[in-house]
């Protein structure tokens, strides 16, 4: 046993699972209110780091301009997104709207490739101290800042849907669309603002991953984790989303060390949550949080 | 047939034998074998008369074992109403099978082909077990955890697929005379082709093809008309794997070698995509949406050639980036087609024979 190394691969998971976490919730948000399987949120995570890498490298400018500036980008593009393509495909089969997406997606990623190539690019020096010392361990200040985002993303979520108008539209619209309509809720607002919210929180974790890892059409590989974290807590759960993906990612890094220590099978990192995911879809395909959809005919 | 839906005004069936036959007049009857024997003529003009036709035919060949795991697919999403994001991996497993057999156990490749689509068949069957109880998009993930699982099995299992350096397929044979040119190898397709669109159009017309379309169309009046629903869940799984894996073992014996690299992702899609552009549900328009799919990058070729130094190539950099180019080109397709025209090709040319019957007439 290799304490050092399983505490290492523990704090990598809670901060890789953070992220899952994020971009899980921005899955869920969009299920939720417009019942669209989101296959592009990878695509969004990969759009958001490319766009800012881009701002950063390219115009120069300061970090958190260049942050804010893509978090503009991606509110538009969500909203451009969700009109163009997605509003048109409203009533129609699930298998088309799900197809739509896996367009979109590999639309996005191929653009991306086109557009930035495929060779993974560092971002520039964000952090004047390279790592601090927390209890003892040698933490990187990416991911101590990385894992602060992401729980005041949680946060900002769990307040955005408590306390404002425009949360508590959309939970009424994941609720019932024609009530919510009659009590005077716009619809395509709700919809278009699900879009944007997930695009730029998406974005976000996309910018921490590529300040961590540097920026390359991997990133977008996100997008398919999330569905092991997605289903393991609940389609529509967001508490279930976050709470997936800290599981998903503890839990491929313990397959990691598992495997690293004993099997020697290699790979398990990548393969372990589909292998979770089928289980889950055996047993209780409805997740830990998820509703059980009851049929009426 | 199941496509019927589109018919002109007076073409009335009055019997249960006319409605169910697979060809809806004696005209296209007598147009489908014409093409059939068209095609066998053609290897003959390549190799006897001056006509070059190599590359033609391996486009053919393409079509042909493409169009062979699409209709599986076909089978599964446009019949059954099960969704699938893992078809590569199902074509990819009957690619490798088939020399698996020939290599290790001495099967010759003749048998080793369908042997490896019921070996594509179990490996579906399995995944698809998973399916019996889900629907919808908890299926499309189920299966998207296939396609990586089976990806990964791939690269793993040195025994079966050769690991990462791939393994070799011998070329296909009969009583000694070996199908390795792309002329002879296209009437090995060709016979798949024939023999498989027919088994399925003919699956459409029994009780169990009905079924599958009652288990899309409504699954739950489908389970109080007293259909298993679990069977032919599973069953439409095991079928669109054996698809999947004849169309995968032609892949492997025409190419002569299989690499794990191959069956991604990206390739489930274009699967997808085969059927969308076709038509869902439509045995024809599967073999449309396969040509469209194998000629598109052919077309995306000859664009990026014409436009080859002027400036919008310069400021795009198309040549260098084609292989990108292709891949919008396919999801732009896909996502134009479901947006426009959801019914497929298959629909469009209804639709315009419908037209040419009655006209100048139109009512």
């Amino acid at each position: 046993m290799d304490w050092a190394l399983l505490l290492q691969l523990v704090v990598n998971g809670l901060i890789v699972g953070a992220l899952y976490g994020v971009v899980a919730m921005c899955f869920v948000l969009i299920y939720k209110a417009s019942q669209v399987v989101n296959f592009a949120q990878g695509e969004f995570v990969l759009i958001g780091a490319w766009v800012c890498w881009f701002f950063l490298t390219k115009y120069q400018i300061p970090f958190v301009w260049g942050f804010l500036l893509t978090l503009a980008f991606m509110v538009a593009f969500g909203v451009l997104v969700q009109i163009v393509v997605l509003r048109p495909m409203i009533g129609e089969p699930v298998i088309s709207v799900i197809m739509v997406t896996i367009g979109l997606s590999i639309v996005f990623q191929a653009t991306m490739k086109w557009a930035f190539g495929v060779f993974a690019q560092p971002f520039p020096p964000i952090f004047a101290q390279e790592s601090v010392t927390v209890l003892g361990l040698e933490v990187r200040t990416v991911y101590l800042v990385s894992l602060f985002v992401s729980l005041g993303i949680m946060g900002g979520f769990a307040y955005f849907f408590k306390a404002t108008r425009m949360g508590l539209a959309m939970r009424a619209t994941a609720f019932d669309q024609q009530v919510a309509q009659s009590l005077g809720i716009s619809i395509r607002t709700v919809f278009a603002m699900a879009w944007a919210i997930s695009a730029a929180v998406s974005a976000v974790a996309g910018v921490v991953v590529g300040v961590v890892n540097g920026v390359s059409s991997a990133l977008s590989f996100i997008g398919i984790k999330v569905f092991p974290a997605v289903i393991l807590g609940g389609l529509d759960s967001i508490v279930g989303g976050v709470l997936g993906g800290v599981i998903i990612g503890l839990l491929e890094n313990l397959a990691h060390f598992v495997d690293s220590q004993w099997l020697h099978w290699g790979n398990m990192i990548e393969i372990a949550p589909f292998w979770v995911l089928i289980v889950i879809l055996m047993i209780k395909p409805y997740g830990l949080f998820g509703t059980r959809d009851i049929e009426r005919v | 047939m199941a496509g019927a839906a589109f018919r002109p005004a007076g073409d009335y069936r009055s019997s249960y034998a006319a409605d169910t036959r697979i060809f809806d007049t004696a005209a296209g009857r007598w147009w489908c074998l014409g093409a059939v024997a068209a095609l066998c003529l053609l290897p003959v003009v390549s190799e006897t008369t001056g006509f070059d036709l190599k590359y033609e035919l391996s486009l053919l060949i393409q079509i042909g074992y493409l169009g062979i795991a699409a209709l599986g697919l076909n089978i599964l999403v446009g019949f059954t109403g099960q969704i699938s994001i893992g078809h590569a991996a199902f074509f990819g497993f009957g690619a490798f099978a088939s020399p698996f057999l020939n290599n290790n156990f001495g099967i010759p490749v003749f048998f080793a082909v369908p042997l490896a689509g019921v070996m594509a068949t179990a490996a579906g069957m399995l995944f698809g077990i998973p399916a019996a109880r889900l629907k919808g998009l908890y299926l499309a993930i189920a299966t998207l955890a296939a396609q990586f699982i089976l990806q990964d099995f791939f690269g793993r299992a040195d025994w079966f697929s050769g690991g990462t350096h791939g393994a070799p397929a011998a070329p296909f044979t009969v009583f000694g005379v070996a199908f390795d040119t792309d002329a002879s190898f296209f009437y090995v397709v060709l016979a798949w082709v024939v023999l498989l669109y027919l088994a399925a159009a003919n699956l459409m017309r029994t009780r169990d093809g009905r079924a599958l379309v009652a288990v899309r169309d409504h699954y739950l009046s489908a389970e109080m008309m007293g259909i298993n629903l679990t069977k032919y869940r599973t069953m439409s799984f095991g079928i669109s794997a054996f698809y999947a894996g004849i169309g995968g073992a032609l892949y492997a014996h025409y190419l002569g070698f299989v690499s794990v690299e191959g069956f991604t992702i990206l390739f489930s899609i274009q699967f997808l995509g085969m059927i969308i552009i076709g038509g869902l549900g439509s045995i024809m328009g599967t073999l449309m949406g396969t040509a469209f799919m194998v000629l598109l990058p052919e077309v995306m070729d000859g664009l990026t050639g014409t436009l080859a130094g002027t400036r919008i190539d310069l400021a795009l950099g198309l040549k260098e980036n084609l292989a990108y180019l292709r891949e919008v080109a396919i999801g732009v397709t896909i996502i134009l087609f479901l947006v426009f025209e959801p019914d497929g090709l298959a629909h469009r040319w209804r639709q315009i024979k419908a037209y040419w019957k009655l006209y100048p007439f139109s009512y």
